[in-house]
């Protein structure tokens, strides 16, 4: 679906200012149907990876290959656009219509689609995201999360293959990051959807399929959730957390399996461990 | 505090003057200005009033919306008015230092008040009962014929889109930063105009800042969403020529046309 073969970007500076690579040498394929999640500290470059995927940024070197089509290749730009949709952080800064369901339309009315076919596009993208009872509200009077589904649904209007999120919930509360979490998860498990999540909660990042750990640049670890997180020396050494779960885990010392990353595996490998 | 502010207000309804096409309603604004100024005599006037109020009934707009829309203008009516009343020449009824006033002058001002309240519920009549998307796409449609001598309509009314939507955005993040300046014992209430002006700047510098931001992101955003100019872009709602929009045409040529036959012709 996404190929990234030995990527380096760096953004340009002004005249005499050294110049520093924010992705040095990144190398990744990501499958149909993958909940990867991007994973690094402030900084890290991760998400000047989410715009190289989608054609925002251009490689320097290396390339980035959505379905085939090179992001370099401006005629192909709508195209990968629309294969690859994307959701930034702040969803004030992504919503353009007055009324959500004009909003969600913008994408289609982009592309040039009938009446018609807009409107069940729009109705379905907002079916999808729980949202379809505020199809006549205005956006500003929404709450962050219920904003961020309705910009989710806008990329959803599309009908992309592949959803690249960056940072969706940073400027959530957490009743919203829960909404945006359950909204995402929902697609990958129930339509299929490939998703990208970029993230620094390690908690959303343990129900990905897969996590890249990204730091200065590079991907510095590739692997299953359970795999990735049981690492917490290697972990810290990036500069990241692990999850709660695994933290307790590790505090209490060896014998503990550190790969039941989820509450309830943690909960029961507790008890075994203390019967 | 400054949330307060209503700006092109909306209100949402399924009236006749709600359903009819935007660009109907633009024209029909424009149209029944230029009669309202050509009404002459208590019977053109009545007619001009008569459809107002019918407007404003069928509507179902709330009459207390719409004085409180007059409120504001209500200085600027007296004012007019008075003009009038005291500058008009004719028979004199009483004349005290420079002034002098007329039976003529009387009539002139009534009727400046008349025009000047039925112009301003119109046009209040009007942002009440459009969408501002509506009104945007209403106008460019309208404008299209501008794009032949090189006049980017499309992009004008993009940015009125945009401005539009962004109006509660930047009004509740002014009020942030106020507040954010407050706590630091910024004061904004006491001193003259020149010392408020100038303690306005460290809100406005902020603003602008984050404006930038704003608008950088959301071109991206924008972009992500395969946004590409007008060439090629359909609407969710496009703009049909129905059957009520031409019984709303017929009823206005009507009336216009009435107005201006009563006044011109049998000087009513």
């Amino acid at each position: 679906m996404i190929k990234i073969d030995n990527l380096h970007f760096a953004y340009p500076v002004d005249d005499g200012e050294e110049q520093k690579e924010a992705i040095r040498g990144i190398s990744l394929e990501i499958k149909r149907g993958e909940f990867v999640a991007l994973l690094g500290h402030n900084g890290s470059g991760k998400s000047t990876l989410a715009k190289l995927l989608n054609g925002i940024l251009i490689p320097v070197s290396g390339a980035v290959y959505v379905d085939g089509m090179n992001t370099a290749d401006e005629d192909k730009l709508l195209e990968i656009r629309k294969k690859a949709g994307m959701v930034f952080q702040n969803p004030d800064n992504q919503i353009v219509a007055t009324v959500v369901e004009e909003d969600v339309a913008f994408a289609c009315e982009n592309m040039g689609l009938p009446s018609e076919e807009i409107r069940r596009r729009v109705d379905t993208a907002l079916e999808t995201v729980g949202m379809s009872e505020f199809k006549l509200h205005a956006p500003h009077l929404l709450s962050g999360g219920q904003k961020q589904r309705v910009a989710i649904a806008g990329v959803l209007a599309m009908e992309p293959e592949i959803i690249i999120l960056d940072e969706p919930t940073a400027m959530l509360d957490p009743k919203g990051r829960q909404e945006v979490m359950k909204a995402i998860t929902a697609l990958n498990r129930e339509k299929g959807m490939t998703i990208v999540l970029i993230t620094h909660h390690m908690d959303e990042a343990a129900q990905a399929s897969r996590v890249v750990i990204i730091d200065q640049g590079k991907a510095v670890l590739d692997d299953t959730p359970e795999k990735v997180f049981s690492q917490v020396e290697e972990m810290r050494s990036h500069s990241l957390d692990v999850p709660q779960t695994v933290e307790l885990m590790h505090l209490l010392g060896d014998g503990l399996d550190l790969t039941k990353i989820s509450v309830a595996q943690c909960a029961d490998e507790i008890e075994k461990y203390l019967s | 505090m400054i949330k307060d502010i209503t700006l092109g207000q909306y209100f949402p309804g399924n009236s006749f003057i709600h359903r009819l096409d935007p660009r109907i309603k633009l024209i029909a604004l424009v149209v029944f200005i230029v009669s309202i100024f050509f009404a002459e005599g208590l019977v053109s006037y009545g007619l001009c009033i008569g459809f107002t109020v019918a407007m404003v009934a069928i509507s179902k707009i709330k009459p207390k919306l719409i004085l409180r829309s007059l409120r504001a203008i209500i200085i600027i009516v007296i004012f007019t008015a008075l003009l009038n009343m005291l500058y008009t020449p004719g028979k004199e009824i009483v004349s005290f230092w420079i002034f002098k006033i007329t039976w003529e002058g009387i009539y002139a001002g009534f009727a400046m008040a008349v025009r000047v309240i039925l112009l301003v519920t119109v046009s209040a009549l009007l942002t009440y009962t459009t969408s501002p998307m509506a009104l945007t796409d209403g106008l460019e449609k309208l404008l299209l014929p501008l794009k032949k001598i090189k006049i980017p309509v499309h992009e004008f009314a993009m940015m009125m889109t945009i401005a539009l939507r962004f109006i509660p955005t930047l009004i509740e993040e002014t009020d942030k930063i106020m507040s954010a300046q407050k706590a630091r014992g910024a004061d904004f209430e006491s001193g003259n105009i020149i010392k408020r002006a100038k303690a306005l700047i460290p809100v406005l510098v902020p603003l602008f800042v984050s404006s930038f931001r704003r608008a950088d992101e959301l071109a991206t955003a924008m972009e992500c969403r395969l946004y590409h100019g007008g060439s090629g872009r359909t609407r969710l709602k496009s703009l049909r020529y129905g059957k009520i929009d031409a019984i709303g045409t017929i009823i206005l040529v009507l009336v216009c046309a009435g107005i201006i036959v009563l006044a011109k012709v049998f000087g009513l």
